[in-house]
């Protein structure tokens, strides 16, 4: 494929808003997971025993009065993540390059505003049980509220769509991008992701036993299960200029497939995976061997880590360091993307590869790339897994010019 | 600009099973009498079709269909689902069980309640390992699955099955987000390069500004609750042999696409 330049790019975690603090806290190993203080809406009901990355402030910063109409803790979060690291001015400069009508703006999410859906529910009126008026306003019902409400706040107005296949959205967003800016139909793209914590994740991922009562532990012989958080990140792509500064990052590859085998776990052998990650490098046109970082999707829950490391050994040489970043995080879930992305570009960056948080005890499964401690090292391409529900896998490389 | 030969079409609604059905009553007939009340995707095992959400049956069903038209296996190719809620009836589960006993949750239906059902449940039951995906873009959702189709050929897929769908809305929720009956309809596109002398009609299409076409065609006054509805003028055209149209795109931008009838 032909690289796109990466203009600008930002996530907003558990850990902080926008790189400075990702990179810091990875740096100096400092975890942004809590004792989980999520009040479940229905009456008498305790929060769910469990940990979680839950962006600090959110509540305490309202939408500017002339995105009022857009409330909700999802618009909120994708709002905050819209400011840091330059990204306001990559968006104005992208605008002044091509016209908002040839920026593009393809985000992804898994549950988009339902924490409002499900508010809305909790506080039903009347006998006919309707909505409260706060909450009777249509845009925030629906998937395409995410999108919608990029679209609004920065005045893009190219071809707007929100992905939803789970925990790989954010990540499927650079690759259709990519096809978008190939086809003609933008010269640049806004991508990215957001998701919240809300009961519908904290409980759906309950029933399916899948949470941690501890922080998670990814890779580790006793894990058991995962911390859910919350996050929003975006980056800025374009078509790259005929001399791009060295240095400079690029998105040079993207892989996608499907398991064809389960809703919620994944293909035994990790054929799916693998074949994301293997279409990923044949598109940047490079070996595995070439892969200084990458980024696992590594949810700590003992199938998906398993056969991800499996996949990964299977096809990379003992000197990848591969690592999980949801000890510092959480699986920020449809974000999940978008947020190691950032993780991987910042390792392409500086040279500051993350290992993983928490975990101890290898599991005798993980191959040698699995790495738990930090490592500082200079490194040519980055890659980064994101697989989600449905058995739908993407894989991006990024590569420095 | 973006081409495609359109391969092979499916279509499901209450009254219409197929796209034969829904042609003939574009072109001034009747319902089918005796029509299913729910599609039956043969995908699906037994037990899984019964229990599948209605979204997820219309789709696989369309899907099929079209594949079967379009003489494509289905494990070829990739995919691309269009809805703009995707199912409001676990939507409304979801949220009346976390507004009383959220510990309750049933872990089939979380797992059946994200977005991309759908393409999950099609790709387990195609054996496809293709890549699929799921988007949303309200009115605009299927225009939008539409340039995300003719990109992928764009970008070197020899064909790409694309489904619009969506089903209707249930319990309070349906005060906010409108959605009426159940509808899908689906389609085969292949690179028009690679298929010179290939049956079916070839679309162009390219983004622009201006009013989308007015929905009042037979299928569109039929389906008008729906809220994959705006996709129907292609499929009017596509039945009456007409050759221009225009879907809407989002934020008042249009989907312009030409058709060259055989």
């Amino acid at each position: 494929m032909p690289p796109l330049a990466i203009r600008a790019y930002t996530a907003t975690t558990a850990l902080g808003r926008g790189l400075d603090a990702q990179a810091r806290a990875l740096r100096e190993r400092r975890s942004g997971l809590r004792r989980n203080d999520f009040a479940p809406l229905a009456p008498g009901e305790a929060p769910l025993d469990c940990w979680i990355g839950r962006v600090e402030g959110v509540e305490e910063a309202p939408l500017p009065a002339h995105l009022a109409s857009w409330e909700c803790r999802n618009n909120r979060l994708a709002w905050l993540s819209l400011q840091p690291d330059g990204l306001p001015e990559a968006i104005a400069a992208a605008v002044a390059r091509h016209g908002a009508d040839r920026v593009a703006v393809i985000v992804g999410t898994s549950t988009s505003s339902i924490g409002a859906t499900e508010e809305a529910y909790a506080r039903l009126e009347g006998e006919d049980r309707h909505f409260p008026a706060d909450l009777s306003r249509p845009l925030l019902h629906t998937p395409h509220s995410l999108g919608a409400f990029v679209a609004a706040a920065t005045g893009l107005n190219g071809p707007c769509v929100t992905v939803a296949t789970a925990c790989s959205s954010s990540a499927k967003v650079f690759a259709q991008a990519a096809r978008l800016i190939q086809a003609g139909l933008a010269d640049a793209a806004l991508v990215g992701g957001v998701d919240t914590l809300c009961g519908s994740v904290v409980f759906g991922f309950n029933s399916l036993q899948l949470v941690s009562s501890e922080p998670c532990l990814p890779f580790d012989a006793h894990r058991v299960g995962l911390s859910l958080g919350e996050a929003g990140g975006f980056a800025v792509l374009e078509r790259c200029d005929a001399d791009e500064a060295p240095g400079s990052l690029q998105l040079r590859g993207y892989g996608e497939s499907s398991d064809a085998h389960h809703m919620s776990s994944p293909h035994p052998e990790g054929l799916g995976a693998r074949l994301a990650m293997v279409d990923a490098l044949a598109r940047a046109g490079i070996g595995a061997e070439r892969v200084g970082y990458l980024n696992l999707h590594g949810t700590a829950t003992p199938a998906n880590d398993q056969i991800e490391a499996f996949a990964v050994a299977s096809l990379f040489p003992p000197t990848l360091h591969a690592s999980s970043t949801k000890g510092w995080t959480g699986h920020t879930l449809g974000a999940a993307g978008i947020v190691e992305s950032a993780i991987a570009l910042l390792a392409l960056q500086h040279g500051h590869l993350p290992g993983i948080l928490n975990s101890r005890v290898p599991d005798p499964a993980n191959g040698p790339q699995i790495r738990f401690d930090n490592a500082e090292v200079d490194i040519d391409y980055a890659m980064n897994n994101s697989f989600g529900f449905g058995g739908n896998n993407c894989s991006l490389v990024f590569a420095r010019a | 600009m973006l081409s495609a030969v359109v391969e092979g079409i499916g279509y499901w609604s209450g009254g219409l099973p197929s796209w034969d059905a829904a042609r003939a009553y574009a072109l001034g007939g009747a319902d089918v009498a005796d029509a299913p009340s729910r599609p039956s995707p043969l995908l699906l095992a037994a037990n899984e079709r019964r229990r599948a959400p209605e979204t997820v049956a219309v789709a696989l069903d369309v899907a099929l269909a079209a594949c079967q038209a379009a003489g494509r296996d289905p494990a070829a190719l990739p995919s691309v689902f269009a809805s703009s809620h995707g199912d409001m009836a676990i939507t409304d589960y979801m949220c009346s069980t976390l507004a009383r006993e959220p510990r309750t949750i049933s872990p089939t239906r979380f797992h059946n309640s994200v977005h991309n059902a759908a393409a999950g449940y099609w790709t387990i039951g195609a054996g496809a390992m293709r890549p699929a995906t799921a988007l949303s873009a309200l009115e605009a959702s299927f225009a939008q699955g539409l340039i995300e189709a003719l990109a992928q050929l764009a970008a070197g897929d020899e064909a790409v099955l694309l489904v619009g769908y969506d089903g209707a809305a249930t319990g309070p929720l349906a005060q906010v987000a409108a959605s009426r009956g159940l509808l899908g309809a689906a389609l085969v596109l292949a690179r028009p390069d690679r298929r010179g002398s290939a049956a079916g009609p070839r679309l162009r299409a390219w983004l622009g500004d201006g009013e989308a076409s007015a929905a009042d065609g037979k299928l569109s006054a039929r389906e008008t609750g729906n809220a994959s509805a705006a996709m129907l003028p292609l499929f009017e055209a596509l039945a009456t042999r007409h050759d221009r149209l225009a879907l809407p795109a989002g934020a008042g931008r249009i989907l312009q696409v030409e058709l060259a009838h055989d």
